[in-house]
């Protein structure tokens, strides 16, 4: 495939190029924001093949193309939201640094521009993730987006998908 | 076994021809004042490369100028000599000999003996005497390099050739090598720079000076050569020519040749020189024909990189997944009205099959394509270092991917030649150890817990832990002489390591297993090595499975479809209640033919909620792995079929009890159990809990 293994460099560029595009998605009431360029395609949930013995969050893997993809449901790792799967249920496939992984939320809505202004610093307090994983909060009329650093947040330990830092 | 060799010349051409190509974009880059260690390496990995294939097909003079590439280089590489313009220009010039000598072996042009002599020698004067003085020359030749006095004279050597001076005006260095190449073609030819930069060409041939002016008034205007024979007779002392650059165009050297009516008149003496002796030149004309064939000749075989291919057979597996449900769709219609729509159907599935099928064997090897390659080069290399070696070959049927398969042909030649070379002793050595005669080499090949191992073992001395340590300390390596076996032979994989005496063209240099490490890692494996002094030593290359086909039985527990590798099942059956025993804290055991074999609950293993949790009820696979048998309780078995692993790892982690996963026909992903690891937890399944 193309996206093979071309590790690495995704993670710093994420922080500063992280100025432009953003894809925001909901889960339970609150609306997140992720860098576009992170996000390889946006599918219907598929049944996956379970994963004995792995955390309730990963859901197991599919076939995407021939490429065997871990899937993590966001709602059931930040207890947010029913984890619901039926037609309207949908998984953001992203490629972060060479690896595809998909995340299954309660929906999309849109990709909004957001300038450095428009982005405020996260607060301490207040949110489902850890600060650690989080860009910032950025506002655009009456909407507030989430920002999260999904590199960061995908590569962590705590999500247990890369087998170095999860070991 | 009768192997016909020529069936890998392709082989060997077309990766002699890649490396070749690489080594001189490596010269051409390569910055002369400081030279890239990794370069070199490069370079030198490359011409150590050809001489292993030459040497496979006995192609002795390829061998024998990249030996001599290879002596030079080293030396370089180590430091022991500096690197300057006038070695890049004598490996340059070796490369096209190599390039001349394999065409010759591939489409049987003829090759031009004077100009490999001649390559050798400059080669083999550049890494002896010369080599002092060189960056000297080559910063600023020295007017005092006693250039030999040019004669006025044509001097015709015995094969009717000439030796040309060939001045050129200030061009650009692209049309240079260009007219250097062209001018190639009509004999050996060398090359040499002016102060100002300029280059002279001296040109050995049997072809007339109007030729040699024709061809270079392609790039520039004839009148601004300069062309005047060179007193030096040609092949007897080419190798002198590169250290004595004759620098002052205007010493003793004839006049130019201002006006091209001249040269006809200064010409005719030597185009009769060569007609007088005519085997100077039917062969430049024989080559030019040959080189035509040869072009229509390569056209039958394209290397195409293994990504691509990846990439076919990923499509084509959603283009099987697509149309199996158009084919469960329209099951659904009334044949009567659809005739026509499902017969269509059906030829779409008989093309997809044939698709996927031959797209499938582009990439499946079996071993056996690398290992009769060698029978026949252990032959020739004992017989050379009069040793008696038997030659076996196991599990050459193992199917391998291609990419995989043409990545281990160079590894697995280093290591047969090492095993030949060092492991295995001379017959009266080893009849005083009380061995026979002649040595045993054993290659095989077997799938195993997810990978392909691929083993060479020898019953030679095995390896000196001493001489391994003294040497590695002499480099400079961290090592210590309490540091266990296993340590102390992956020393042998550092660069530039060899505890040989004799550097022999076999081997010596420790360039071999640098190769070996670095190839294998690439490709995901490891390399282990067993040796025990005076039995032998294996060395044990492990490959991931990724791509490699697997024959698999499909098993089902609750919802979940497994995959076993069907080489380490026995046989599946259904026990009767009565075999069934429990064994007070061990869990359960099942009684087949008066054996004992511990019972896996598969669903216990993987936490899934069975059909059956009774073993009566469902079905046991007798599963086999590293000489221990254990019963797997599944709920159903679903098949057979041959499925492609695919790696879990290039996404997610490696996960406990799988060693990879494939893909299914209906698009679904199915996991594959790693039985070794299932057999291994079994044992401890109650003690310790192995899945998390």
């Amino acid at each position: 495939m193309s996206y093979t293994t071309q590790t690495q460099t995704s993670m710093e560029a994420a922080g500063e190029s992280a100025g432009n595009e953003f894809l925001a998605f909901t889960l339970g009431r609150e609306e997140y924001g992720i860098d576009i360029l992170r996000v390889q395609e946006i599918r219907g949930y598929e049944p996956v093949t379970r994963i004995a013995n792995a955390p309730d969050f990963i859901k197991g893997v599919v076939n995407l193309r021939g490429t065997i993809v871990p899937v993590v449901d966001m709602r059931i790792k930040f207890d947010l939201g029913t984890p619901t799967y039926d037609q309207f249920t949908v998984v953001i496939i992203l490629n972060i640094g060479g690896r595809v992984v998909g995340m299954v939320v309660d929906s999309v809505s849109d990709v909004t521009t957001l300038t450095p202004e428009q982005i405020r610093p996260a607060p301490e307090i207040g949110t489902t993730f850890d600060t650690d994983y989080l860009i910032g909060l950025g506002t655009l009329d009456e909407r507030m987006l989430i920002l999260v650093d999904i590199d960061k947040l995908m590569s962590s330990a705590e999500m247990g998908l890369i087998e170095k830092l999860a070991a | 076994m009768t192997i016909d060799m020529s069936q890998f010349y392709q082989v060997f051409f077309d990766e002699a021809d890649e490396l070749l190509a690489e080594m001189e974009k490596l010269l051409l880059a390569l910055d002369v004042s400081a030279p890239d260690s990794e370069d070199l390496n490069a370079i030198f990995r490359a011409a150590h490369s050809i001489k292993g294939g030459a040497a496979t097909f006995a192609f002795t003079d390829i061998t024998e100028v990249t030996h001599m590439l290879e002596s030079l280089l080293d030396r370089i590489r180590k430091g022991e000599m500096a690197l300057t313009p006038e070695h890049v220009d004598a490996f340059l010039v070796a490369k096209d000999v190599l390039t001349m000598q394999m065409d010759g072996h591939h489409h049987g042009s003829s090759v031009d003996q004077a100009a490999v002599d001649s390559v050798c020698q400059r080669l083999k004067a550049l890494s002896q005497g010369i080599v002092a003085d060189v960056p000297v020359a080559a910063a600023s030749p020295s007017p005092a390099a006693a250039a030999p006095e040019p004669v006025a004279a044509p001097v015709v050597d015995a094969d009717g050739n000439c030796r040309f001076r060939i001045e050129l005006p200030e061009v650009p260095q692209k049309d240079v090598d260009a007219l250097a190449a062209e001018l190639g073609l009509l004999g050996t030819i060398e090359r040499e720079t002016l102060e100002d930069k300029r280059a002279v060409f001296i040109l050995t041939t049997g072809e007339s000076q109007d030729n040699i002016v024709a061809i270079c008034s392609f790039v520039l205007d004839p009148d601004d050569l300069k062309i005047t024979y060179d007193a030096a007779p040609a092949a007897a002392s080419a190798s002198a020519a590169p250290s004595t650059p004759v620098e002052d165009p205007g010493y003793g050297i004839f006049e130019p040749e201002k006006s091209p009516a001249v040269a006809p008149q200064v010409s005719s003496p030597v185009a009769d020189a060569a007609a007088a002796v005519p085997a100077g030149e039917v062969k430049n004309y024989g080559r030019r024909a040959t080189d035509k064939e040869g072009a229509s000749q390569e056209s039958s075989s394209i290397r195409v990189s293994v990504e691509k291919v990846d990439q076919l057979i990923n499509l084509v597996g959603e283009l099987v997944i697509t149309q199996a449900m158009i084919e469960q769709r329209i099951a659904a219609l009334d044949p009567l009205h659809h005739e026509r729509l499902l017969n269509s159907a059906g030829q779409l599935a008989r093309n997809t099959r044939d698709l996927q099928e031959a797209v499938m064997s582009i990439r499946m090897m079996p071993m056996d394509y690398v290992f009769s390659r060698f029978p026949r080069m252990v032959r020739d290399l004992a017989a050379k270092l009069g040793k008696k070696v038997e030659f076996v070959t196991r599990g050459a049927a193992t199917e391998l991917d291609k990419g995989l398969i043409e990545r281990i042909v160079d590894p697995l030649t280093h290591l047969v030649r090492n095993s030949v070379d060092h492991g295995i002793e001379m017959p009266d050595r080893r009849k005083a150890n009380g061995k026979t005669e002649a040595g045993k080499l054993v290659l095989s090949a077997a799938h195993q817990g997810g990978n392909i191992v691929i083993e060479v073992s020898d019953d030679g001395g095995g390896l000196n832990r001493d001489r391994i340590l003294a040497k590695a300390k002499s480099q400079g390596l961290p090592v210590s002489d309490a540091m266990p076996d296993a340590d102390v032979w992956q020393l042998i994989f550092a660069p530039g390591f060899s505890t040989a005496e004799v550097v022999t063209d076999v081997s010596g240099r420790g360039v071999g297993m640098d190769v070996v490490k670095r190839n294998i890692t690439a490709m995901g494996g490891t390399v282990d090595i067993r040796s025990i002094p005076g039995t032998g030593t294996t060395i044990a290359i492990s490959l991931p499975l990724t791509l490699a086909i697997l024959d698999g039985m499909s098993v089902k527990v609750g919802e979940e479809i497994y995959i076993l590798p069907l080489g380490y099942v026995i046989e599946s059956l259904q026990p009767a209640a009565v075999d069934v025993k429990e064994v007070a804290g061990q869990g359960k055991v099942v009684k087949v033919r008066e054996e004992y074999l511990p019972l896996i609950p598969l669903y216990q293993i993987f936490a899934i909620d069975p059909r059956f949790e009774d073993p009566s009820q469902g079905i046991i696979v007798i599963l086999e792995s590293d000489g221990k048998k254990a019963a797997l309780l599944v709920d159903s078995l679903v098949g057979q079929q041959q499925v492609v692993v695919k790696n879990l790892e290039s996404n997610f982690r490696k996960v406990a009890g799988i060693s990879g996963a494939t893909i299914l026909g209906d698009g679904g992903v199915s996991l594959i159990l790693d039985v070794s690891a299932l057999l291994r937890s079994s044992r401890q399944l109650n003690a310790d809990p192995v899945f998390f």
